[in-house]
């Protein structure tokens, strides 16, 4: 059985590891602290620690100004009121001015749960997307979320890691993580599928069925959706018959929409993409939800097998 | 004390500031003149008396900051910058224009800007994230941001405001530029703000109203806000929308446009 961790747990350790060693880091959060885990920061280094109350607009902006003065500013809300509360802030105060923001937005998705259509960001990646300059990560498991998270102090800018909140299997075998760089987890000249964030290990548990089948599926796992591993993409493209793109967000705008258009402008294939369509979320189990919304490894399948039939 | 004749000297610099915003908006065809003119005074009061700041460093750490929170009436920031030595005055004249480093609203190509502005509602958030970044430091600059009355309509400006008073933000001065005047008509008919002061006092601020085209008002509320320790300060100055310029003083049509050729000339005759 793979490890399980959230990635929640990882972040927030992570935070603290590099609070150590990095004087300059401070953490941001919106009276979620304890969901993110930005509490674990806030226990070791309380002065560098700014609570904003359910202010997630200030805490945007204030992050700019705070960078603005050299310090990298990690900030944390549900993905929801990070990407979408905050939206104007994001595009207009730490987008543009573009200093060491890092957004890390939890739980995001359909899987979020019980708690239903108002917390589940399925729409966060494409609102993100659409600034300029964003660059945008979603780690499929406990220790890419570490690796992400690490990776973002390195390079100037702001940023946009998207966590979700249950528990996740921890990938085996995917290799190092290097940021914009697709991690192909899986050999097949067949079909390649897509994934990112917890739709990876969907994707790897189809792959692994339809090999019984004999066909051999390539799973490639795009963690950085921006900068986009374009070259990683086009290869998949050329050789296999066809692409399947799951991902646990909405098919407008997010990592659909992004491979689509490379695979559209440079050598089209078929693809089918597998998200959330047109619809908003609802309460569920996070296992009852990936069925409702067809985002299972058997759809993943049955896609694949349409995808060459 | 200040003397007589430091207040002539900034009275004449801010007549110089306001010749060069009419100047700069007849050239480019557009952009804010009526809250550039209103808020003139107590910038050019600020710049050239009260900021610590470096032309020749403008990224120097221990910097006062400066943050245009309605960042629409940047051509009175580019004027005091080119007028302060951040780049030539010869820059104002490419306001809006395609390459400019004068865009137009605020961004960080203009040397003397940091942060980017033009979304209402933002700049009081922007300058507590500097002035957290001051006390962490534990460096003593001091953080000003201009704020507009129409502006603070904003909810985004209240969170910012709670969240100044909670951090004890004492490095903040916040400057409200209340000339009555928004967009669609008057700020009391649009929505009704009052009692401005008492919000502001009531959000744990230390609250001045001065009269903001008085330079010895302006620099002893900036010097009384200097010495308040424990909560951030707001000079709540009151102003005239278009000041300086006769036909342009109250007239709402002034927020957003600029003058033409005519208008220009008329008002460069009144401001020599
Ligand atoms: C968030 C946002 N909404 C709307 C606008 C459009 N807008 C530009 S200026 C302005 C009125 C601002 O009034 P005030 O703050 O009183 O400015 P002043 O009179 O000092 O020029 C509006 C609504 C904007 N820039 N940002």
């Amino acid at each position: 059985m793979a490890e399980m961790l959230y990635q929640r747990d990882v972040y927030g350790k992570a935070l603290v590891e590099l609070g150590k060693k990095n004087k300059d880091i401070v953490v941001f959060d919106a009276d979620l602290s304890g969901s993110t885990r930005t509490s674990f920061f806030a226990k070791e280094f309380p002065e560098r620690f700014f609570n904003f109350g359910v202010a997630e607009q200030n805490m945007m902006a204030a992050a700019t100004g705070l960078a603005s003065c050299g310090k990298t500013v990690f900030v944390s809300t549900f993905a929801i009121f990070a990407a979408g509360r905050a939206w104007d802030q994001v595009r207009n105060s730490v987008a543009y001015s573009g200093y060491n923001v890092k957004i890390v937005a939890t739980h995001a998705g359909i899987s979020v749960g019980p708690d239903g259509a108002s917390h589940q960001a399925l729409e966060d990646i494409a609102l993100m997307q659409a600034i300029p300059k964003m660059n945008i990560i979603v780690p499929c498991d406990g220790p890419q979320t570490r690796e992400a998270v690490i990776a973002c102090i390195d390079i100037k800018g702001a940023f946009y890691i998207r966590l979700g909140r249950p528990k996740v299997p921890t990938v085996e075998n995917k290799g190092k993580f290097e940021f914009g760089k697709a991690q192909v987890i899986t050999k097949g000249d067949d079909v390649t599928i897509i994934a990112c964030g917890i739709m990876v290990n969907e994707a790897l548990a189809a792959a692994e069925n339809l090999a019984k089948n004999g066909i051999k599926v390539r799973v490639i796992n795009v963690h950085t959706i921006r900068p986009l591993d374009n070259d990683t993409i086009l290869k998949a493209a050329c050789e296999t018959r066809g692409i399947v793109i799951c991902e646990e967000h909405t098919v407008i705008g997010g990592l659909a929409s992004s491979v689509q258009e490379v695979v559209a402008e440079n050598n089209p294939v078929k693809v089918l993409c597998l998200g959330i369509k047109n619809r908003f979320g609802q309460s569920g189990s996070p296992s009852e939800l990936l069925k409702e919304y067809n985002l299972t490894s058997f759809d993943i399948e049955e896609a694949v097998k349409k995808v060459i039939s | 004390m200040v003397e007589e004749k430091d207040i002539k000297h900034l009275e004449e610099k801010a007549k110089q500031i306001r010749r060069l915003i009419i100047e700069m908006l007849a050239k480019a065809g557009s952009g804010h003149p009526g809250g550039s003119l209103s808020a003139t005074d107590l910038i050019t009061a600020l710049y050239f008396s009260v900021l610590k700041h470096n032309s020749k460093d403008p990224k120097w750490p221990d910097r006062d900051r400066f943050h245009m929170s309605k960042g629409h009436c940047c051509p009175l920031w580019y004027a005091v910058l080119a007028e302060s030595g951040y780049f030539s005055v010869d820059e104002l004249w490419t306001l809006r224009q395609l390459g400019s480093i004068l865009q137009g609203h605020p961004d960080r190509r203009t040397p003397g800007i940091d942060v980017a502005s033009g979304s209402l509602g933002q700049g009081l958030s922007v300058s507590l994230g500097m002035s957290l970044a001051a006390k962490l430091d534990k460096k003593d600059y001091r953080v000003y941001c201009l704020l507009g009355d129409g502006e603070i309509q904003e909810g985004n400006v209240w969170e910012a405001a709670m969240a100044c008073a909670h951090f004890k933000s004492d490095n903040i001065c916040a400057i409200l530029d209340y000339n009555g005047f928004q967009i669609d008509g008057k700020v009391c008919e649009v929505m009704n703000l009052e009692p401005v002061a008492a919000k502001w006092k009531a959000f744990g601020w230390h609250t001045m109203e001065i009269d903001g085209h008085n330079m010895k008002e302006i620099l002893s509320a900036f010097d009384e806000a200097k010495k308040v320790k424990g909560k951030p300060s707001i000079i709540i100055a009151h102003t005239v929308k278009g000041k300086g310029v006769t036909f342009m003083e109250n007239v709402c049509d002034f927020h957003g446009r600029a003058p033409t050729k005519d208008e220009a000339e008329k008002a460069l005759k009144e401001l020599e």
